[in-house]
């Protein structure tokens, strides 16, 4: 397991390097003069070419690179001209919100996605398959931000239920349950396509384990129907289906930049959008940044999860 | 079957590709209907709601026509989502394509360039994108093919291995033609079904985060519109007039919706693969439907019932559904057991013999099988009347198998004792301490060293010897009355098939269990069982003492079986193969069903189904020249 566990993170590393590539070349993309992209309008010469020199404008790109790949890794990501912060603060103050969103909207998902497949594949083609195959369907299909804008309409204008947006203060009173008010239509909103993707993929991993040998064994012993499906068929199926719930992390952090955006919840999403309007460049290569390698530490750890729970893969 | 008439007869594509269809032709008639301009601003008429003069679907903000607004909004987003979609494929495709042909470090580093832009969340890439080459409906629409590249890669790569493997390909690389050519002419035509599977499925993905992009404002800019800038506008004044957002949101989730329900149609309409995988998995019991076939086609059957059985099984037939109907998989099939005795069934695979063990504790699989007929009666109960429960506490208590594959049939994420545990009912009061240490009585039993570490192991971690005898562990777990063996040697090894053997021998002896020997060895069946029963195309054809059938069978089936067999202590000798093949399920004749390879056919034989007759000396057989061949032999 921990010579596994030490391949996978090597894995990794090549990834990231990738990452860090993309990531650098996003701003050689740029059409024109970055810095002048980047100040906007209201740049003066004297400035541009401060900037010029800060970027290493003048240098070959593979210097650059380097040069800036090394102050990344010294917590070094640039400063936003528009906030006048230095881009890791901001970033880092923006991930927490983002995070909280995407673990409750991945937590729901896989509970209700297990759960619908499950149950989709239990009665496999009778009508509670075809009804929740077609709801899975119409949830792939569904634009979050949409949907979004539906439930603020109808449950927190119309109904009054739910705040409009926001996130709630934690340590400004509000508490937990400020929190879990304002929680509740954003992770439901992001929920509903990683729950339909999660959903189908459940399905096929468990028609899968259903048709194995070891699952008449079980029924031959005598087990309970409720146990070979819940510990025989379903821990069987999960092998296959939590390296998924890895990269449903990455719908679920894409999706949250439409979900946070409408119902103004202050994570790295929005804050991306907001700088892209801005052409803040060097924020969202640092919150792009951050959010891939996340990402790519996330599926290491779905990776890791997979390993203990099947013990062949070992060596 | 063609791909269309496939797809045609899904009731779901075919909702699907009505919808797509409406929106497509709606979208190209957008400049040819009697639409008002979707840019006319009408300052006095703002926010109008549906269904006001000359504007049915209402106004937006600026007194648009909100109508003319979404038909070429729509108009917009399907350009955009089909050349996002086209260009993707292209570009992925060809990374692809010669990923797979070229092989080695043209392989390694387009691949690790398809993984590095896949370690980016899916929508992440995008805006980054669109940060760089700034907002704008080519921008966006290019931001979202490039993230959908690595999955079109992926797919053709995958698919394009495969071929590029193939003899054709290699002789046309021989003949001098240019890899272009090879490519275009050879690989290309066996990929584009692919091709088209990964564009339907993802057409509709495509064409929703582009509108995201849009309705983020970084997507499609005034006066431009499609349908995300649409909404993105629309939100802005949703508390006040919701149906601004409402039309164009409605459009967009229809669309995708109706793209899907096509995608999904056509993936399983394109890839039979896909196909086989929804076909039925197995249900907790075998169907049970008496009286619907025409069960008994030969009146009650010389039966070979007892009065002190703790088995018996009448007339049992279990038909499977096949594409051209459902047939018998074993017909009329009877038998009687004692006490302590073992009977052996015999025959080819496909002779009905597994079907028949599985279908007494009603473990044949359903679909596609079905009981269509007969008892199983077990200490009086008639297994085929028993509810899901009492079926289930049967099972494993007093009637329990041992079956073929070791390494299948054992749950590889499960400890060896939690799975024997699991096969013992408890007794009253008796925890899980105690449940344990009879986990381990039973290894111990069973002849497996080391009970103490093998309780621990995972069953990867055994050898096949190893793993039968846990099988054989969790079988007497509960001192079942009927032992039912299913092939339990075929997948061992021939040293290790003897030791097994040997320990069936030991259980017979101190155990006092019936026991049913499934196999096609002849030879370990006489060896091992008092009865043998011989089974062709689903039938018994031949059932008696076992000495007295191995030494003179009466069926000349089962007497070309028995000559066949290796010799015990021979297993590697080459077997004597009979002529022919079994008939299929779907294609067994009227009279007997070893006719058509049987060397002493007659007319007769043909003409009707043959009885299963008594042969005296406790013998049955199934064959109308018994008598005569049994002279000539004589
Ligand atoms: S009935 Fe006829 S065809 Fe069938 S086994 Fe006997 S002799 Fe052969």
């Amino acid at each position: 397991m921990r010579s596994y566990a030490l391949r996978r993170l090597a894995l990794a590393v090549p990834v990231l390097f990738g990452v860090t590539v993309v990531v650098f070349l996003v701003i050689a993309l740029v059409p024109g003069d970055p810095a002048l992209a980047i100040l906007g309008s209201y740049a003066t010469p004297e400035s541009v070419a401060r900037l010029n020199a800060e970027l290493g404008l003048d240098r070959s790109l593979p210097v650059r690179y380097l040069a800036w790949v090394g102050n990344a890794l010294t917590g070094d990501l640039g400063r936003s001209y528009a906030l006048d912060r230095p881009v890791l603060d901001e970033v880092l103050e923006r991930l927490g919100p983002t995070l909280i969103l995407a673990a409750a909207a991945l937590g729901l998902s896989a509970l209700f996605g297990l759960a619908a497949g499950v149950a989709s594949a239990v009665r496999q083609n009778g009508w509670v398959d075809r009804a929740i195959g077609l709801a899975l369907l119409l949830g792939v299909s569904t634009p979050s931000f949409f949907l979004g804008l539906l439930l603020v309409l109808w449950l927190s204008v119309g109904l009054g239920w739910f705040p409009t947006g926001g996130m709630g203060a934690l340590f400004g009173g509000g508490g937990i349950a400020d929190l879990l008010r304002h929680l509740v239509l954003p992770a439901v909103t992001l929920a509903v396509v990683a729950t339909a993707i999660l959903g189908r993929l459940t399905r096929a991993a468990m028609l899968d384990v259903l048709r194995q040998d070891f699952v008449r064994t079980a029924r031959a012993k005598g087990v309970e129907e409720d146990w070979v499906i819940s510990v025989h068929a379903l821990k069987s199926a999960l092998v296959a289906v939590v390296p998924v719930i890895g990269l449903q992390a990455g719908y679920v952090l894409g999706g949250a930049v439409y979900v946070e955006t409408v119902f103004q919840w202050p994570g790295v999403g929005r804050m991306l959008v907001e700088a892209i309007g801005r052409r803040d460049i060097l924020l969202v290569q640092g919150g792009v940044l951050a959010v891939a390698a996340l990402y790519v530490a996330i599926n290491v750890v779905t990776d890791l999860a997979q390993a203990a729970l099947d013990p062949r893969i070992e060596v | 079957m063609s791909v269309l008439a496939r797809l045609l007869r899904q009731p779901f594509a075919v909702a699907g590709l009505a919808l797509v269809l409406g929106f497509v032709a709606l979208a190209l008639a957008a400049p040819f209907l009697p639409l008002l301009d979707p840019n006319a601003t009408e300052p006095a008429n703002r926010l109008a709601a549906p269904g006001a003069a000359g504007h049915l679907l209402g106004t937006d903000q600026l007194g648009r026509d909100i109508l003319a607004r979404l038909i070429f909004g729509l108009r917009v987003s399907l350009a955009v989502g089909v050349a996002a979609t086209l260009a993707a494929a292209l570009v992925g495709g060809i990374i692809g394509l010669v990923a797979a042909f070229y092989g080695r470090w043209v392989d390694g580093a387009l691949m690790r360039l398809v993984d590095v832009l896949m370690a980016f969340p899916y929508l992440l890439l995008a805006l980054a994108v669109v940060a760089a080459l700034g907002p704008g409906l080519t921008n966006a629409a290019l931001a979202i093919a490039i993230v959908n590249v690595p999955f079109f890669a992926r797919a053709v790569r995958g698919q394009a291995l495969g071929i590029v493997r193939r003899d054709y390909v290699a002789a046309a690389r021989l003949a001098g033609f240019s890899d272009l050519r090879i490519l275009v002419s050879e690989v290309l035509p066996n990929v584009a079904p692919l091709l088209i599977v990964t564009a339907a499925t993802t057409i509709g993905w495509m064409i929703l985060e582009t509108a995201g992009l849009s309705f983020l404002g970084l997507g499609a800019q005034p006066p431009q519109a499609d349908l995300g800038s649409m909404l993105g506008d629309g939100r802005k004044v949703v508390a006040a007039a919701p149906h601004v957002a409402a039309a164009p949101g409605v459009v967009v989730f229809v669309l995708v919706v109706g793209l899907n329900l096509l995608g999904d149609g056509l993936r399983d309409a394109l890839d039979p693969r896909m196909k086989g995988a929804e076909t039925g998995v197995p249900q907790p019991a075998t169907r049970v439907e008496r009286g619907r076939a025409a069960s008994g086609t030969l009146g009650h059957e010389a039966s070979g019932a007892l009065a002190n059985s703790v088995l018996d099984v009448r007339a049992l037939s279990t038909a499977f559904a096949t594409p051209r109907g459902s047939f018998p998989a074993i017909r009329d099939v009877s038998f009687a057991l004692r006490a302590g005795e073992a009977l052996g069934i015999v025959g080819e695979s496909g002779s009905g013999k597994s079907v028949t063990a599985l279908s007494l504790a009603r473990l044949a699989p359903t679909p596609p099988g079905t009981i269509v007929s007969g008892e199983v009666r077990i200490g009086g109960d008639d297994v085929l009347d028993l509810s899901l429960d009492a079926l289930r506490r049967l099972r494993g208590d007093r009637i329990a198998y041992v079956f073929q594959d070791p390494l299948t049939t054992l749950n590889p994420l499960m400890r060896i004792d939690a799975q024997i545990v699991e096969a013992i009912r408890p007794g009253p009061g008796e925890g899980a301490k105690a449940l344990r240490a009879r986990a381990r009585a039973l290894m111990a039993d069973v002849g497996l060293p080391d009970p103490g570490r093998i309780a621990r192991a995972y069953p990867h971690e055994l050898s096949g010897g190893q793993r039968q005898r846990v099988g054989v562990a969790m079988a007497l777990a509960n001192a079942p009355d009927v032992l039912i063996a299913d092939e339990p040697t075929t997948a061992l090894d021939a040293t290790t098939q003897g030791r097994i053997l040997e320990l069936f021998a030991r259980i017979r002896r101190e155990r006092g269990a019936a026991l049913i020997f499934v196999s096609h060895d002849v030879g370990v069946v006489a060896h091992l069982c008092d009865r043998i029963a011989v089974m062709y195309a689903g039938e018994i054809v031949e059932e008696g003492p076992a000495r007295a059938v191995a030494e003179r069978p009466l069926h000349p089936y089962a007497a070309r079986l028995i000559a066949c067999a290796p010799q015990l202590g021979q297993p590697d000798k080459p077997l004597a193969p009979i002529p022919g093949a079994p008939p299929a399920i779907d294609a067994r004749p009227d009279g007997c069903a070893f006719a058509p390879r049987c060397d002493h056919a007659i007319d007769a034989c043909r003409a009707g189904p043959i009885p299963l007759e008594d042969a005296g000396d406790d013998r049955r057989v199934r064959c109308i020249r018994w008598r005569e061949l049994l002279g000539e032999a004589a």
